[in-house]
């Protein structure tokens, strides 16, 4: 009780301390460019947390994704697929919070189909049956969907680059947002635990790594500063989530490019 | 009558030679990969791969365009000298980094199947890098600068949402930021990179 409480109210400071950081003067600069700038307010900070993050991905991380890549395919591509299905209890509150019941409803009759024919969810029986792309949503995406800024960039140990707002809403995971994480710690049933959930974080972030291997290395090979490099593809990533852009939707994605139009006009 | 009919000729002539030489940016963008994709499946060395792929980025790719973009708003701040040795160096980082990444792949098949206009500046070619067993598929839009229909030119790759001349400004600016905006660390970054 007493460990909710402290996490709920360090999310309500973190959104507080948001609000502030998002009406700052430098936001509503004129300039196209820096408009669209969040700020790095704790850069010497995040970048010592991004170079312990970088020497436990060399020692653990990596090896263990490396490790995980030699496993025969079809335990790899049902790994992947269970860690997906289970991301399936976080994305559908938020698609319901975020007003769209249509994925909501199509999402629940995923995971329904994935867990009993897809045998928890090691096979993606719902993909082989047609249903539209999976889009992963989470609190962060539904908080930047409400209109909350991002606030300041942080590099979080072990986890990676977040954002204010994006590390505030993963506080509500634990706080009794995501089923999973409610069923392993306190569904007093003898199957789930604690680790179980923690071992399942671990799974899915190792997964994610060892589908990158190549993609890190090439843009660390091809960074002239790879903490900004990482920053910036972070927050370009969650600014698409955040506004849902779908894949192709071009109009939606290349309509506020300003600074192309005044190179032209040099 | 006669001079109605040779400006008719002459007319005619000019629209003729301007369809045959304009190129579609879609075809531009598929006929740049295909020669991309031949050079990364020839059975030459690393280094000649490198070599001619960075002829095709000298041809395809607006560089100077690219780097100027890059600079974000430091760019108002140089001389002509400056902007100089800056686009020197910018095309030497730009033609290591560019190849570097792309020689990376063996034999990827691109392929483009959309295109929007987005004004008569802009075009974004819509294409898909078709998957491997060892890589899932990747979606890959070009934004091709039209404002010489003649000679169309590659300003951006946007690989799944994310651009890489965005992603390169905010690198740069970063570097410069951490530098007190001293334009010569930059320069002095740009040339390690291209030496290394």
């Amino acid at each position: 009780m007493l460990r909710k409480l402290i996490i709920l109210t360090i999310s309500i400071f973190l959104l507080i301390f948001n609000a502030n950081a998002g009406s700052d003067g430098k936001l509503s600069l004129e300039k196209n460019e820096e408009k669209k700038q969040i700020k790095d307010c704790f850069e010497k900070l995040n970048r010592a947390t991004f170079s312990f993050n970088q020497g436990l991905d060399k020692a653990i991380i990596k090896p263990l994704a490396e490790g995980y890549r030699n496993l025969p395919d079809p335990i790899q591509r049902g790994t992947s697929n269970a860690v997906k299905n289970l991301s399936n209890l976080i994305t559908i509150p938020n698609n319901v919070l975020q007003g769209d019941i249509k994925t909501a409803i199509i999402n629940t009759a995923r995971l329904a189909v994935n867990t009993t024919i897809g045998l928890l969810g090691t096979i993606d029986a719902a993909n082989k049956m047609g249903f539209p792309k999976y889009e992963k949503e989470d609190y962060g995406q539904t908080l930047g969907a409400w209109g909350i800024g991002p606030g300041c960039y942080i590099v979080l140990p072990v986890l990676g680059p977040s954002t204010v707002r994006d590390t505030a809403g993963s506080f509500a995971n634990v706080l009794g947002g995501d089923p999973w994480y409610n069923a392993s710690v306190h569904g007093n049933n003898e199957f789930l635990s604690e680790s179980v959930y923690i071992a399942s974080k671990a799974l899915s972030g190792i997964d994610f790594r060892a589908n990158n291997i190549e993609s890190f290395e090439n843009l660390e090979k091809n960074s002239i500063d790879f903490y900004a490099s990482v920053k910036s593809l972070y927050l370009q990533d969650r600014e698409n989530k955040i506004k849902n852009n779908q894949r192709g939707n071009i109009e939606v994605l290349y309509t506020e490019e300003q600074d192309w139009e005044e190179i032209d006009n040099k | 009558m006669r001079i109605k009919k040779i400006f008719s000729i002459c007319l005619l002539y000019n629209l003729l030679i301007t369809y045959a030489y304009s190129i579609s940016p879609d075809v531009f963008v598929q006929s740049t990969v295909n020669r991309a994709s031949q050079i990364l499946s020839k059975n030459i060395s690393k280094e000649d791969k490198i070599n001619e792929l960075k002829s095709i980025a000298k041809e395809t790719v607006d560089i100077n365009g690219v780097g100027f973009y890059s600079l974000g708003s430091a760019r108002k701040n140089l001389n002509d000298e400056q902007k100089k040795q800056y686009f020197e160096l910018f095309e030497n980082y730009f033609l290591k980094s560019f190849s570097s990444r792309l020689s990376e792949y063996t034999n990827p098949k691109i392929e483009v199947f959309d295109k929007k206009v987005l004004n008569k500046n802009y075009t974004i070619v819509n294409s898909l890098l078709i998957a491997t067993s060892e890589r899932p598929e990747v979606k890959i839009d070009w934004r091709v600068y039209t404002k010489n229909p003649d000679n169309p030119l590659i300003r951006d790759l946007i690989i799944e949402g994310l651009s890489l001349a965005r992603t390169q400004k905010e690198e740069f600016a970063s570097i410069l930021n951490s530098n007190d905006g001293n334009i010569n660390a930059l320069f002095k970054t740009l040339e390690d990179f291209s030496k290394n």
